[in-house]
């Protein structure tokens, strides 16, 4: 076995690996960017060897960097981690060159599957399914159905030289690909100056199911079943889970089957993923092969008890794999959030800088005979830089069936305290809260179809809302009896803090009763549903856990005026708890709408404005750029999102903005 | 018996009609809430014990003998905030339009020179026309009575000021003069000549809003320390600043039963200065660790934004902050934010609340609108702010610490009791730059050297140990414990004696 390992990479990856290695007993070395210095995967290794500046290019996937980095440290083998230089052929080589390990595939392995082509003619080779397609030219409308008769509806007919949806067309019978072919045709030759035309076969109800394989160099190999990542956005992984609600028994055998074919094929060792789109019928076919460990490996781990960066070191160190096929079952259900520094509420924006807290939820065995895992490299206090991948942890659940490890991923989602930056917590709840996906009637599709309009927060439903409600009118009665203890006060006339209570939240107006002992409290409803809230929160902690009728209930809780700010699966709440007169004098007080603001440009994150394109009064069309602001070294072009005259300029270049300041405004 | 009973009750029923259903219901359409609901709000449940109800007017010019409503159109009297005696006036805009008359303000000197004899805030609810001009000089005088207690009790009692109507006029003098003015978005403003005088004088077209409207007197003016989105708003946040405030000069800051560890530890802290010194980050997220609970009550929030005041609690105490935010003109000095600190500074000296002071200044902004706008004296405020401070002064030196601005913000040289510095801490008459470039003028055409010599003065002044050597620091502590050692400075305060030499008053660069 190794004695020391180096791993290329950085971030959560990074400190994985670095747990494995230390449980293992080698010991470990990491590289960092100037961006990097005081990042936690430094912090945990043994230790760290600077590799230049921040930007990747000039220091994570610089392979004369790394090598010097091996050398200079004595590194016997290299994790590469995902992403940088875990797929790069040149890189594996430079260490088989040096004579030092690469804790993955051969480099013929990474070469024979880094290209579309050539790894799909493989698999076919292999016996693995693949899309049906005619990949050569077609020509004409007539050779075009007679090819889709033989693939068979439906097809999409593809541009070669397509991209966004030009020049493609799906087609459910002859007529639509006939009338298809001429359009795809024309519109290719148009927008892209090149009308060669394919087709293939459509897969509908696509779903994204992957199969992890693991092999060693002594020809033995086996696959630990599969993971489905539907839940994507734009092509980015959101939340994966293992195994797939969809597969069955056989299809799953055929699957990793395939997969272990396709692997033996190219001489794979190490752990590698066969990625496949699966349709409403189970058919499945070929994407890729990754021939390096997936961000979402943990959930594998989680069902089926395997260490894969422990099996990948060990590949490496030429031992043979501890087990057979048959010794891996599936053990539960895990789920995977990613956890992004995106602002759901914002498009999904990059939002960096400062964690001014982050707390994740206690790892390890849930009272309730669930697991909770935390994969991360980010500490409170760290940055988010804006020079990587935005990832801010994998949070994993594990249980029994599935509908417990969503229900573990609800609460561990609502314990994870993330404040300094927007990320899509609460998106990821609001996931795991949607009827569909709980269902598990999921495909790729989904969060494009159920978030068509972009992601405003969640709304509770009206159980959860009594149990939210009845836990603040308990928090408020803590927080006001506190009040009345302040000194100074009137001896023998002080306050009382009274039973009745007006709780208001999501647009409803909750009048309750409290009744409170040594335990807790009871929160009696106008229509007499009576809920028992215990807790130990007491004022300004900013995580309050409860246990309403029985069932735990975790909160983020913010200061508002005059209330509370609670935020939970997903949802944004500004609750306020009044005594009835309060409530009734509150609901005098006007609605204040939020100010129209589509007749203005607004800074769309801090920055410093670098050009003022257009003048006051000057007509701009759909598109048309209008400023430029320059954020985090990115020049960031904003544009005009309909016709419109320019009333009044704001902003001059040069000027320093908020989010949402004024920089122009539009008749 | 019975019925002499019944005529209180139904006394006391027309008074608390106010101006009638139809003129509430138009309060109520404004957005507004009446001078009873509001007090109603504003003290605890049935605390509030209302005197001069049946105060009327004795005008009789202008045929104002027929309409003599019981109140004369202001509501006054006693009630507890969260079990602590407060006053309060409320003036009814549904009577009279609120206006000030001779008994209206007879009504108003009565509970103020009860809240000094007894030690007590007043909290004045501004909601009026103005004078009531059938009056004529009675109800100017009217005005002057209630400006000479607002003087007299400035220092002695806490003064809080609502405006959440019109005050225009010289009705807006009583507030200027108090401690804190709040206003309400959209429903409230203030001015001394109107937007039609505005117009006939000097041709501005401006509305009411622009002229003295929240936006305008929190953002511009400075006139108001905070704006809140509606009556209720802000009843219950002046609520909240009562409990940081004590109840007259004679008594220490409030205290509270506090849920927070002050030995809590805050590890992020070791990293909230960034690498780069002239990277900014946020102060308010160093306050807000350091407060209990992370409660921190701002005032002036969008006003001079380069210095941050308020009250937070530590050990459940009330504590002043006073902080530079480097946020906002990299945290300098300048006219507006001597001025808004050097009136905390002196709020909270007069109230006995001790001063926390987290320093991070690179110096005064210089320019001509700065030396013409007369910074000099200004800043002077601040400076005499402190030095005349007699509080428990605590002082945190975060990064920069330039020039006089060093001298100003609490140093030790002004008495300051506990003074810290983080070791990222620089103090120094200027940055590192700037005193090459004077220092060895002779040798700037020679970028290498001028390199050298920067990197030479940053070695010996970016620290904070030059100041330590010479007790200018009392100790250099690690930024994870900072709420532990306030704390226990705080703490180790509680007993401070400190008095300055006897003086009529003093002069302070107004």
């Amino acid at each position: 076995m190794f004695k020391k390992i180096l791993i290329a990479n950085r971030g959560e990856i990074a400190c994985r690996v670095i747990k494995t290695a230390r449980k293992l007993g080698i010991a470990t070395v990491a590289v960092y960017s100037d961006a990097d210095r005081n990042a936690l995967h430094v912090q945990m290794a043994d230790e760290a060897v600077h590799i230049g500046p921040a930007p990747a290019n000039q220091s994570y996937i610089v392979i004369d960097r790394i090598m010097e980095a091996v050398r200079a440290t004595g590194a016997e083998a290299v994790h590469p981690g995902y992403g940088f230089l875990s797929e790069n052929m040149n890189f594996a080589a430079a260490l088989e060159k040096a004579g030092v390990a690469f804790i993955g595939p051969p480099s013929p392995a990474i070469e024979a599957m880094g290209d579309k082509i050539t790894s799909k003619k493989l698999a076919q080779e292999a016996g693995v399914s693949t899309v049906p397609g005619y990949m050569g030219l077609i020509a004409d409308a007539d050779e075009a159905v007679r090819i889709s008769g033989e693939i068979g509806y439906p097809v999409m007919i593809k541009a070669s030289a397509g991209g966004g949806g030009k020049g493609m067309r799906i087609a459910w019978s002859e007529g639509e690909v006939k009338e298809g072919f001429e359009s795809s045709k024309n519109e290719a030759a148009s927008s892209f100056g090149d009308d060669r035309i394919f087709i293939e076969k459509f897969v509908t109800q696509p779903r994204h199911i992957e199969i992890q394989v693991l092999a060693d160099s002594h020809g033995n190999c086996v696959y630990l079943h599969e993971r489905e990542c539907s839940i994507q956005r734009r092509n980015q992984k959101v939340i994966e889970e293992a195994p797939s609600p969809f597969l069955d028994e056989a299809t799953r055998k055929a699957m990793g089957e395939q997969a272990c074919a396709l692997a033996r094929a190219v001489g794979y060792t190490s752990a590698g993923t066969v990625e496949f789109i699966v349709d409403g019928d189970r058919n499945f076919y070929f994407l890729e092969m990754n021939t390096r460990l997936q961000v979402e490996h943990p959930v594998t781990e989680l069902i089926t008890g395997v260490d894969l960066v422990e099996q990948m070191i060990r590949v490496a160190a030429g031992e043979k794999l501890p087990f057979a096929q048959e010794d891996l079952k599936i053990n539960g259900w895990a789920m995977e959030s990613r956890l992004y520094a995106e602002d759901p509420y914002r498009n999904f924006l990059p939002s960096i800088g400062r964690l001014t807290r982050y707390r994740p939820p206690v790892e390890g065995p849930t009272p309730r005979g669930g697991i909770v895992r935390n994969d991360t490299g980010v500490y409170e206090g760290g940055e988010i830089s804006m020079y990587y991948d935005p990832m801010i942890a994998k949070l994993c659940t594990w249980g029994r069936d599935r509908a417990q490890a969503i229900e573990e991923m609800r609460l561990a989602l609502d314990t994870f305290e993330v404040e300094g930056i927007g990320h899509n917590l609460p998106f990821c709840s609001a996931v795991m809260d949607h009827p569909r996906f709980a269902s598990g009637n999921i495909t790729t599709a989904f969060i494009a179809e159920e978030y068509e309009g972009g992601f405003t927060g969640a709304e509770l439903d009206d159980d959860l809302i009594g149990r939210v409600a009845a836990a603040a009118a308990a928090m408020n009665r803590v927080a006001e009896i506190r009040r009345a203890r302040i000194s100074g006060r009137m001896d023998n006339h002080e306050r009382h803090v009274g039973e009745n209570w007006v709780v208001s939240l999501q647009g409803q107006s909750l009048p309750v009763t409290i009744a409170a002992d040594r335990a807790g409290s009871t929160v009696t409803f106008e229509d007499g549903k009576a809920l028992r809230v215990e807790s130990d929160w007491t004022p300004g902690q900013p995580l309050a856990r409860l246990t309403v009728a029985g069932n735990p209930l975790v909160m983020k809780v913010g200061k508002i005026p005059s209330g509370f700010r609670l935020r939970l699966r997903g949802a944004d709440l500004k609750v306020h708890v009044r005594t009835p007169r309060q409530a009734e004098l509150a609901a005098l007080m006007p609605e204040k709408l939020p100010p129209d603001t589509s007749k203005f440009l607004l800074c769309p994150m801090p920055g410093l404005v670098v050009k003022i394109n257009v003048t006051e009064g000057e007509e701009v069309h759909e598109g048309q750029a209008l400023a430029t602001v320059e954020a985090m070294k990115m020049e960031n072009i904003l544009r005009a999102e309909r016709r419109g005259v320019v009333k009044k300029i704001s902003a001059a270049a040069g000027a320093s903005l908020k989010v949402d300041e004024i920089i122009m405004e539009f008749e | 018996m019975k019925d002499i009973l019944q005529e209180l009750e139904s006394r006391r029923a027309t008074a608390r009609q106010g101006g009638g259903e139809r003129r509430v219901a138009a309060q109520h359409a404004k957005g507004k809430l009446t001078a009873r609901e509001r007090i109603e709000l504003l003290l605890d449940e049935g605390s509030f014990e209302e005197f001069d109800m049946f105060v009327r007017h004795r005008c009789t010019d202008f045929g104002m003998e027929a309409d003599r409503p019981a109140g004369d159109g202001v509501v006054t009297g006693w009630g507890t905030v969260n079990g602590r005696m407060v006053y309060v006036f409320s003036q009814d805009f549904t009577v009279f339009g609120g206006s000030l008359s001779e008994t209206h303000a007879q009504k108003i000197c009565k509970i103020m020179d009860m809240a000094m004899q007894n030690g007590a805030p007043v909290i004045g609810i501004n909601d009026s026309g103005g004078a009531r001009i059938q009056e004529g000089v009675a109800s100017l005088a009217g005005y002057a009575e209630v400006f000479q207690r607002n003087v007299l009790a400035s220092g002695v009692v806490p003064q809080i000021s609502l405006v959440m109507g019109p005050c225009a006029g010289g009705a807006v003098y009583s507030p200027a003069m108090t401690d804190f003015i709040f206003m309400v978005k959209d429903s409230s403003y203030m001015f001394v000549t109107g937007p039609d005088v505005v117009r006939t004088v000097t041709n501005e077209i401006v509305t009411a809003e622009e002229l003295g409207g929240a936006a305008t007197h929190t953002k511009k003016s400075s006139v108001a320390d905070g704006a809140y989105e509606n009556d209720v708003e802000a009843l219950a946040e002046t609520r909240r600043l009562i409990d940081f405030l004590p109840l007259n000069n004679r008594q220490k800051a409030p205290v509270r039963p506090f849920f927070d560890d002050p030995a809590r530890l805050e590890p992020s802290l070791d990293t909230l200065i960034p690498d780069n010194p002239n990277q900014p980050y946020d102060m308010k997220e160093l306050i807000l660790k350091l407060a209990d609970e992370g409660d921190f009550f701002e005032i002036q929030r969008d006003f001079a934004a380069n210095i941050i005041t308020g009250f937070i609690r530590l050990e459940g105490q009330s504590v002043g902050v006073v902080a530079n935010q480097p946020m906002v003109l990299a945290g300098c000095l300048d006219i507006d934010s001597s001025r808004k600190a050097a009136r905390f500074v002196r709020f909270c000296d007069a109230f006995e609340i001790p001063i926390l002071t987290l320093v991070d200044v690179p110096g005064f902004l210089p320019g001509t609108s700065q030396e013409f706008g007369g910074v000099i004296k200004h800043g002077a405020k601040l400076l005499f702010a402190y030095g005349e401070a007699t509080v428990p002064k605590v002082t945190v030196i975060t990064r920069k610490a330039y020039g006089g601005a060093y001298d100003v913000m609490a140093s030790k040289h002004l008495r300051g009791d506990f003074n810290y510095a983080w070791p990222t801490a620089e103090i120094a008459v200027m940055g590192a730059k700037g005193a090459t470039e004077i220092l060895y003028r002779s040798e700037l055409g020679d970028k290498d050297k001028i390199a050298a010599r920067t990197r030479d003065y940053e070695d010996r002044f970016a620290n904070p140990f030059v100041a330590a050597e010479r007790g200018f620091i009392d100790e250099v502590i690690m930024p994870h414990s900072t709420r532990r050692r306030i704390s226990r400075a705080f703490a180790g305060l509680r007993n401070k004696k400190l008095s300055n030499p006897w003086k009529k008053h003093d002069n302070i660069p107004l």
